[in-house]
């Protein structure tokens, strides 16, 4: 995986002649290291542009205003999107959630994150990139905090809301570690069990039980997992922990590996986050330099250090075990399971994979005791959650609000009027109407690994969300199981039927058996997820759907005078086959 | 002996080895539960999800799983036959299938499973997907609009130093089965014939040689598939 990176960054592309010597260097056939780059959105057989711009097309973008950002760089570079100008300067594509929905529209240019884009600012960036300015260059400001560190540079806003009292409130470093490593690992983990801190990524596995679980194995080797490819679309409360916390991180990965009895840990960053790569690496040393990481921690004879692996551009790589697969340098497509990683994991060692979020909550349960931490949320979620609220209200950012707050709360707290529905944990959560606003945010209630995705009155849901994030799965499906590289390409089509007004009711109901087998026959959470979109808005917005189909029988897909438009240009006929 | 254990496949008592796969086990209990990615002592793909059953009510694959003491199996349910019946029809769409043409016919996996749930038309847009015949080696043909995935090529066919000569390329609903050019050069004669037998569908065949066995003479010309499994079932008196 980091040769492929290197070349890619070095060639801008990974040619043939590459592929070739990695194979022949490693041992593989070129089949199976093409196998790997092919995975990948971020790694190209042609090279990118001098300047390779990725624009963000997620849902909350397009709402932001990206089709005029995108039609702006199409007029200044004069080549569509997918191309690349003919003296190779400027190439333009588009990418999934890059994590910066709260400052939409947003691209990366050369890794370089420009937030907010319209078309001024396009005008610019175009007309600076003939003068051959360098990206971070072109960067009016710096954002606030850690955005302006030396080693950052970057125009990205924290937009932080709400500083709980767990995550992004008072810390004091290093003493969650010292707490811990004065104790037994085994009262580590019972302390954490105590706490009833549960997966923060949106799955919401209690975090002492798989520590305890990958205690119990036999094997020795174990390994930690920081899972920060946070990719589910709307959320970015990664990004800003990384940033603003990324020594309570690190901490918080250095305690579980004490509590495991690892002595490695490996970061997994999205690339999308490159821009924090130095950061985290220079504080990666920090901690050693400080002997809170390295040999010997603190003098208790405990050794631990971490690393950091880049993605490459895979939404599906935030699964666990489909993280694990690409750290070992393979498609990231994740395992099936039993066995979990816990038992088998990296390397086939027994590995703890967890979110960002979860190790800064270990820390200050660490400092600060499991009774401490139980109290605060609900029975069932105890805690803070870090919100990542995008879409159509006056204040999105990140909010870390105590487990059990409604939605009513959440969208008064944020400026939100004349919402339509909140769509809760991403494309592969829940699409809420206002009858259900009422209900909690809660691991019982409302599940969400943070993104919250406000959608306004003025929007239509079954066109700019629904399809929207249907595109996204039949984007990123790993293509392993049948039913989820199958259904996900055609429950899209459907929507898009709906959206043109050609569906019927009975397709509909199909929609919905097809949603079911894919949910109960898919391997990861993906598929068992990603007919969600369509299963949750039939449900709570059917009226959206009936105004749209048609009651017939049978209505056919084909559209005669669309079929025949581009022949009838060509010879200068109008399109109208009946009149 | 205390290594066997005990379930139920749809109310019939089963017996197992503990620690095997329940698709296996249920093969030598005569229970016939079908498979396009398995392949027995090959480590699982589990990509195929036709051999998708309930086990205490929660949904698996039964070639990921092993038996336990005591459990439920469902297998045959008119729930899991219109599952797999949707499956099937959906790998038939994905691809491009025309059977008539297909050396592999009768002896298809894919082509005896749409026999077996009945399959009339699918119930599913057809793509039409553009896809290649690469014909660049010269002991086969790979048929890629016959590809299913199910892995076993790249997971069984390899080199003398480990090396795949098969290979996935492409994410998602862009995923296609590739052959390493150069190393495929040096496939022998065995391997390209162990290649096309345990490709489930017709995606790999053998260069100069074709219809050794006769239509009406293959595998599924005159018993359904898995009936071999199913017969041992009967001899045992039951059903």
């Amino acid at each position: 995986m980091d040769i492929l990176l290197e070349v890619q960054s070095e060639l801008r592309c990974v040619p043939e002649e590459s592929v070739s010597l990695i194979a022949s260097e490693l041992g593989l056939s070129e089949a199976k290291v093409n196998e790997t780059k092919s995975f990948y959105h971020f790694f190209t057989s042609e090279p990118v542009g001098k300047y390779a711009v990725y624009l963000n097309n997620s849902a909350t973008s397009n709402m932001m205003g990206m089709a005029e950002v995108a039609d702006e760089f199409e007029k200044q570079a004069g080549i569509k999107f997918g191309e690349k100008t003919p003296d190779g300067l400027i190439s333009l594509d588009y990418t999934a959630c890059i994590g910066m929905a709260d400052q939409e529209p947003a691209a990366l240019i050369n890794w370089v994150v420009f937030t907010n884009l319209d078309r001024e600012k396009v005008k610019k960036i175009v007309a600076q990139m003939r003068e051959g300015k360098p990206a971070d260059a072109m960067i009016p400001q710096y954002g606030d905090g850690n955005n302006a560190n030396p080693l950052v540079k970057s125009m990205v806003q924290n937009n932080i809301g709400i500083e709980g009292e767990v995550c992004l409130g008072e810390y004091k470093p290093g003493e969650g570690l010292s707490k811990a490593l004065s104790m037994d690992p085994a009262k580590v983990i019972d302390e954490v069990k105590n706490s009833n801190l549960r997966g923060r990524g949106g799955a919401g596995f209690p975090t002492g039980l798989k520590w305890y679980f990958c205690s119990l194995e036999k094997e020795k080797e174990r390994y930690v997992f920081c899972n920060a490819d946070e990719g589910e679309p709307g959320t970015f409360k990664d990004r800003v922990l990384l940033t603003e916390r990324i020594q309570m991180v690190l901490e918080g990965m250095t305690i579980a590996g004490w509590a495991i009895g690892a002595k490695e840990g490996i970061l997994y960053l999205r690339h999308e986050y490159k821009y924090l790569k130095e950061f985290i690496e220079n504080t990666i040393k920090d901690l050693r330099d400080k002997n809170l990481l390295g040999e010997n921690i603190q003098g208790k004879g405990f050794d631990f250090d971490i690393r950091l692996q880049m993605g490459a551009g895979a939404y599906v790589c935030g699964e666990e075990s489909a993280l694990i697969e690409s750290a070992e340098g393979k498609r990231g497509e994740p395992r099936y399971r039993p066995p979990f990683p816990a038992q088998i994991g990296y390397r086939n060692k027994p590995t703890v994979v967890n979110n960002v979020e979860t190790f800064c909550s270990a820390v200050k349960i660490m400092e600060k005791g499991s009774e401490w931490h139980k109290k605060i949320g609900t029975e069932e979620s105890a805690g803070t959650k870090l919100l990542s609220i995008s879409g159509d209200c006056k204040k999105p950012g990140v909010y870390e609000v105590k487990w059990g707050m409604t939605l009513d709360e959440m969208l008064k707290m944020v400026g939100a009027e004349d919402t339509q529905a909140v769509q809760v944990a991403g494309p592969s959560g829940t699409c809420v109407p206002p009858s259900q606003f009422n209900r909690r945010i809660a691991i019982e209630d409302l599940p969400t690994g943070g993104s919250m995705i406000v959608v306004g009155k003025n929007r239509d849901v079954i066109r700019d969300i629904v399809l929207n994030f249907m595109e996204f799965f039949e984007e990123e499906s790993c293509g392993s199981c049948i039913t989820c590289r199958s259904i996900n390409m055609i429950l899209k089509k459907f929507v898009n039927k709906v959206v043109e007004g050609s569906a019927i009711k009975k397709d509909l109901e199909s929609m919905k058996q097809w949603g079911k087998v894919m949910t109960n026959t898919s391997r990861c959470g993906l598929g068992q997820s990603s007919a969600n979109p369509v299963l949750t808005t039939l449900a709570n917005f059917p009226q959206l759907y009936d105004e749209k189909v048609s009651d017939a029988e049978f209505q056919s897909d084909f559209d005669m005078e669309k079929a025949i438009v581009e022949s009838c240009e060509a010879v200068g006929r109008p399109p109208h086959v009946h009149e | 002996m205390s290594d066997k254990v005990k379930f139920t496949i749809d109310g019939k008592e089963c017996t197992g080895k503990k620690g095997q796969l329940l698709v296996d086990a249920a093969t030598e209990n005569g229970v016939y539960i079908p498979v396009l990615c398995h392949w027995k002592d090959v480590e699982p793909a589990a990509s195929c999800r036709i051999c998708t059953v309930r086990v205490n009510g929660n949904y698996i694959t039964a070639c990921t799983t092993t038996v336990e003491e005591g459990s439920t199996v469902e297998n045959d349910t008119p729930e899991i036959r219109d599952m797999r019946k949707t499956i099937v029809e959906m790998l038939f769409v994905e691809g491009n299938h025309f059977c008539p043409s297909c050396e592999k016919s009768g002896d298809c996996d894919l082509q005896a499973l749409g026999y077996l749930y009945q399959m009339m038309v699918p119930r599913f847009p057809y793509a039409f997907e553009n896809r290649e015949i690469q014909a660049s080696s010269p002991k086969i043909f790979l048929d890629k609009n016959r590809c299913i995935f199910c892995k076993r090529c790249i997971r069984m066919i390899k080199d003398d130093q480990d090396r795949n000569y098969f290979a996935f390329k492409g994410r998602g609903n862009h995923l296609e089965i590739t052959i390493d050019e150069k190393l495929a050069a040096g496939m022998t004669e065995e391997q390209a014939q162990r290649a096309m037998e345990i490709c489930p569908v017709g995606a790999i065949l053998r260069k100069e040689v074709g219809f050794i066995t006769p239509i009406g003479k293959r595998k599924y010309d005159k018993v359904p598939i898995g009936s071999d499994i199913e017969s041992q079932n009967k001899k045992g008196g039951e059903k």
